[in-house]
């Protein structure tokens, strides 16, 4: 398996990181959540666990695709307020 | 703010194609747009099939901002450890007028919100629109931040997640079975490289896909568009798929795996990955197209699902393009008859169902379920690299008849019933 990197292909982009966070996780929800897909299918690896083993998340990383608004009913999901968030130069 | 005549919300390829028409016929256009500029937000493969698209926006493709046009197409066949390529070359495809581009679109959408500009459109960036202005079911106008803006119609680009469409109720939140996520680096390479490692003339330029093992089973797959000074690497994957795959795989791993392939290795090798980025896909098909009008309210692009894939050719913006042209000229009609109504930009509908949009979308309604299909994702690709290795081989020992070869290959693993039934399914998809 190759290595990945995910920091170093994030730092490739421009992301102007929101103070209002734009995705909210329901803290409750997802420690009885036994897939938490959130963890492997988002390309940004925005969802991790912390050291409680508790679903958290790095905004600061999202590439605003939907991917995990689309595989969890439970996740409140915004895009980041204007001129915030990703701005891609090749897109 | 001003009362507009209309209100775009998305400045990608349907709005600001929408924004362009409207612009040249005098109608008041306001594109909204919550990137620091147009294409800010936007992602594609990609490549672009102009022919569909080139009289809707007429005039302004000799001066367009588009990468290489594609001369050679090649199809890879992924096994765990071999592959097998399909390549075209075709002199068709490297004549004027070139039929396909590969296209970049923060460079390309700037450029399009640029001429609509011209045209008299106006765009204000850095705006994300958080609510529609509603009376009753009808659409008045649209609400960002502080600021509430009347309009008579509303169109809703704002691409594949639409939450403008979801809030008019014109279609719900979309569904992992139907919605792919497609992950891609921009890799940086000088024309020469480029040209050199592809065998291409300067100007020309190369599609591929990868489909196999890259996926371990699950639907989608690669694709490598070659730009001007830059390689777009990317993959597929369902997002249902990959949901329910066993072991647990992350799409971002599976990216990097296909990069790390020795079949994509050399041919980036050098390169600076310069953006990596990630953008859903529908893949529903037909099927998945929202509703594509309602009272003082139309749906175009992405946003409206339009985008078809039929396992060949993968195709979204020209179908942006055209929805987005298409809606500006229901609009027009609507604004010289002064009516707004879902009877009156119903229009719309008809428009698209006249076109390329909803008829190719209709001619290739089995594509999805023909693609959905694990063997086409795995067995069949790793069959073809698995005879064609017996095939080339020669060792120690006498060597044993070709067709007994491949055919005892492939019952190894087939019913001859599921053969003829995958079989059957791609003549009625293609």
């Amino acid at each position: 398996m190759a290595d990945l990197n995910i920091k170093a292909k994030l730092a490739k982009d421009t992301i102007k990181a929101d103070a209002e966070r734009h995705i909210k996780v329901n803290a409750e929800k997802c420690k009885v959540c036994k897939e938490r897909v959130c963890l492997f299918i988002c390309p940004a690896r925005v969802y991790t666990l912390n050291k409680d083993g508790e679903v958290a998340l790095e905004l600061d990383g999202c590439l605003e695709c939907g991917t995990c608004r689309i595989a969890c009913a439970e996740i409140e999901w915004h895009y980041p307020r204007g001129g915030y968030g990703v701005q891609y130069k090749c897109g | 703010m001003d009362n507009f005549d209309v209100i775009v919300v998305g400045g990608g390829l349907a709005g600001l194609s929408a924004a362009y028409t409207l612009g040249k016929a005098g109608i008041g256009v306001l594109v909204v747009e919550r990137g620091d500029y147009s294409g800010a937000k936007n992602v594609t493969g990609g490549r672009l099939y102009l022919n569909p698209v080139r009289k809707l926006l007429p005039d302004i493709w000799e001066q367009a901002p588009l990468e290489r046009f594609v001369a050679k197409e090649c199809i890879v066949m992924m096994g765990e450890d071999s592959s097998t390529a399909i390549e075209l070359t075709s002199r068709k495809f490297a004549q004027k007028p070139y039929h396909s581009y590969t296209i970049l679109r923060a460079k390309f959408d700037q450029w399009l919100a640029d001429k609509v500009m011209e045209a008299g459109g106006i765009i204000i960036t850095k705006n994300r629109v958080d609510e529609l202005i509603m009376d009753g079911t009808k659409v008045r106008g649209i609400i960002a931040g502080e600021d509430k803006i009347p309009a008579n119609v509303v169109l809703a680009a704002d691409g594949v997640m639409s939450l403008v469409a979801e809030k008019a109720g014109l279609h719900q939140r979309q569904k992992p079975l139907d919605y792919a996520v497609a992950i891609k680096e921009v890799i940086e390479l000088s024309p020469q490289i480029i040209e050199q490692r592809f065998n291409l003339e300067p100007g020309e330029g190369t599609a591929r896909m990868y489909a196999g093992a890259i996926t371990h089973g699950m639907f989608g797959g690669g694709f490598l568009y070659t730009n001007l000074s830059s390689v777009s690497l990317g993959l597929v994957v369902r997002i249902k798929d990959l949901m329910e795959h066993k072991p647990s795989l992350e799409a971002p791993q599976l990216f990097e795996d296909f990069k790390q392939r020795p079949e994509i290795k050399g041919l980036i090798a050098g390169g600076e990955t310069i953006e990596y980025s990630a953008h859903v896909i529908p893949e529903e098909g037909i099927s998945g197209v929202s509703k594509l009008y309602g009272d003082g309210i139309l749906v175009a692009g992405d946003a409206a699902g339009l985008a078809l894939n039929t396992g060949i050719t993968v195709r979204g913006m020209e179908f942006a393009i055209a929805s987005g042209v298409f809606a500006a000229q229901a609009i027009i009609t609507a604004t010289k008859n002064k009516d707004f109504s879902a009877q009156s930009l119903s229009e719309y509908e008809r428009l698209l169902k006249n076109s390329f949009v909803l008829k190719d979308m209709a001619t290739f309604k089995n594509a999805p379920r023909f693609l959905d299909n694990p063997r086409l994702m795995g067995l069949y690709p790793q069959a073809v690299c698995d005879t064609l290795e017996k095939l080339m081989f020669i060792g120690e020992q006498p060597k044993s008849r070709l067709v007994g070869t491949a055919m005892s290959e492939m019952r190894k693993k087939l019913k001859l019933t599921q053969l003829l039934k995958d079989g059957y399914n791609a003549f009625r998809s293609m």
